[in-house]
């Protein structure tokens, strides 16, 4: 992939490859490209080069809308949720395009995230902010996506909620998605992470399973420090 | 002062307070529900609305006109509940060509608000001319059927007071048409998918596109359901009183008053609005002598008309309310956005 926001190009033949039922962590330093990589993956910037491939098709030219139709769904880092909605009604917008019955896919998250059933009828804009990210990956799954895309699910949420949400995202790669992550934690993410990316000023500069770039010393040098 | 005067006294309160207050407030209430869901939907002040609802009401007076021509009346109502919806029909599709030929352009653009209300600017000076072209800048008065549910003279005769009630049929339809507006829209916004997908859009734009819905139709919908609105308040209105293009596009304060006092792209809010506004307008400038003069002994009787405001002001009443809300409590009653 190669494109940018319309000045400079910000990815360089940047390429990210993810298979159902694995978890895939992009980090790397500010302004890498992380969350850019992101935007092209979901069609929100054009790219002037590159595919992308889901399941054998090409969604290149596809509006947002129509590869969440797809089969893509993604998280925003901020703004994720429906605040002035309830928890039950975000659920409900997450599965819009779905026809038919929705109910047994709220019941399936309401297992997943048992906090979510006992504030379905709470405003999603009044819970603390690890329940409020729960509630944006909740919406992200309504649509019963084949590819997750989250956008630092875990900035500004404590270390404890932050351990709570990556069993989570483990618990949603088992049941057969393929999960994205952008995080700038690193460290933690590349620990639950199959394989990893490090981008920098929007090429992929390592490659390789989350625990060995956990322990090369060359990207601990660079990103983990030390 | 025996419990005569004090009956007396509270007829008279309900009969020029009270009653017209609450007819005015409703159709306050839905002309600002109108107003406010554009806000919240499309997020910009829409100028044009009180020429809107003219529009809408002349529409519904010339399929009153035409229904009256075949001879088909509503019998003790007024024809124009019948010529209503087909009216509610027209000025929703007038509308949406304005949207497709103006607004559209603005929106794909993702023009700023102020952008948007400068355009609401140029579709109420187009809006205005079609009325004053088609219909003419004079009053009218297209009410027809029976007048009185209670007669003033009936009512004395009946309770042997000195005090007359009147209750106009005008007044009770609008409260049922109200009613029924606000219950199903609100029912609506609550309960249907497309309305929550309205709720969702209006609260967060791009995550409402990332979980696919349809802008368009969102868009699309809410001029439909804001028409409907709007041209039901200015019928109830117009046969309540009269039509005349001026007044209607003085409602446009109250209107925005209402908006604001009640929290500006909030429902509830907008109702809320209406009847503070409608009831501030009207306590304020009745004049409240004979009021007191059945309830004060006689030494106390006032001799002037113990008026608050004469009633040449009850615009300003809504602009003094609108400035204190805005330096008090911009958000309004009901926490709505902050312009």
């Amino acid at each position: 992939m190669t494109g940018g926001y319309g000045g400079e190009d910000i990815l360089h033949s940047c390429n990210i490859e993810v298979n159902e039922k694995e978890i895939v962590v992009i980090v790397g330093p500010n302004g890498a490209g992380k969350s850019t990589a992101m935007k092209a993956m979901l069609g929100m910037i054009d790219l002037k080069s590159g595919d992308i491939i889901l399941e054998g098709n090409d969604i290149s030219n596809l509006s947002p809308q129509k590869r969440v139709a797809a089969g893509i769904a993604f998280v925003p880092q901020s703004m994720n949720i429906f605040s002035e909605l309830t928890v039950e009604e975000n659920l409900e917008m997450g599965g819009f395009l779905r026809d038919g019955n929705i109910q047994k896919t709220i019941d399936e998250i309401y297992e997943l995230f048992p906090a979510m059933k006992e504030k379905r009828k709470q405003l999603a804009g009044e819970l603390s902010g690890g329940q409020r990210q729960q509630v944006a990956v909740s919406r992200a799954l309504m649509t019963q996506p084949k590819v997750l895309m989250l956008d630092e699910p875990t900035a500004g949420v404590s270390p404890i909620v932050m351990d709570e949400i990556f069993d989570r995202i483990i618990q949603i790669k088992e049941t057969g998605v393929a999960v994205v992550i952008v995080e700038q934690n690193a460290r933690q993410a590349l620990k639950i992470a199959d394989f990893g990316h490090v981008l920098v000023n929007g090429e992929n500069r390592f490659y390789g399973k989350g625990n060995e770039l956990l322990t090369d010393p060359e990207v601990r040098k660079s990103f983990l420090g030390g | 002062m025996d419990n005569f005067e004090l009956i007396n006294a509270l007829v008279l309160i309900s009969n020029f307070v009270l009653i017209p207050a609450l007819s005015y407030g409703s159709q306050l209430a839905l002309a600002t529900l109108s107003l406010t869901i554009i806000y919240g939907v499309l997020r910009f002040s829409n100028f044009a609305q009180a020429d809107w609802m003219s529009f809408g009401t002349m529409t519904t007076i010339l399929f009153t006109w035409y229904l009256q021509s075949l001879g088909i009346t509503g019998g003790f109502l007024p024809t124009a509940l019948i010529a209503l919806p087909f009216a509610i029909i027209v000025t929703a599709l007038f509308c949406l060509l304005i949207d497709r030929s103006v607004y559209s352009f603005y929106r794909k653009k993702k023009s700023p608000p102020i952008v948007l209300m400068i355009v609401s600017v140029g579709v109420m000076f187009i809006l205005q001319a079609i009325v004053r072209f088609v219909i003419g800048p004079n009053d009218r008065k297209f009410f027809d059927g029976e007048k009185f549910i209670v007669h003033a003279l009936d009512f004395k005769d009946y309770f042997g007071l000195s005090e007359g009630l009147t209750i106009k049929s005008t007044q009770l339809i609008t409260l049922i048409v109200a009613i029924i507006a606000m219950v199903s829209l609100f029912y609506f916004l609550q309960r249907t998918k497309m309305g929550k997908s309205m709720r969702a859009y209006s609260n967060n734009e791009d995550l409402a596109l990332l979980s696919g819905i349809n802008p368009e139709r969102v868009v699309l919908i809410t001029w439909v359901i804001a028409s409907a609105l709007i041209t039901t308040a200015g019928v109830l209105y117009g046969l309540d009183k009269s039509f005349k293009p001026f007044t209607y596009f003085n409602l446009l304060l109250p209107m925005f008053a209402a908006a604001i006092v009640g929290g500006i792209g909030s429902p509830i809010g907008a109702v809320i609005g209406g009847y503070v506004i409608a009831f501030s307008e009207i306590t304020l400038t009745y004049a409240y002598k004979k009021f007191f003069i059945y309830l004060l002994p006689e030494s106390l009787e006032p001799s002037g008309l113990m008026q608050i405001l004469s009633t040449d002001y009850k615009f300003a009443i809504s602009f003094i309310i609108l400035v204190i809300v805005l330096i008090v409590r911009p958000t309004g009653i009901v926490r709505g956005k902050i312009i």
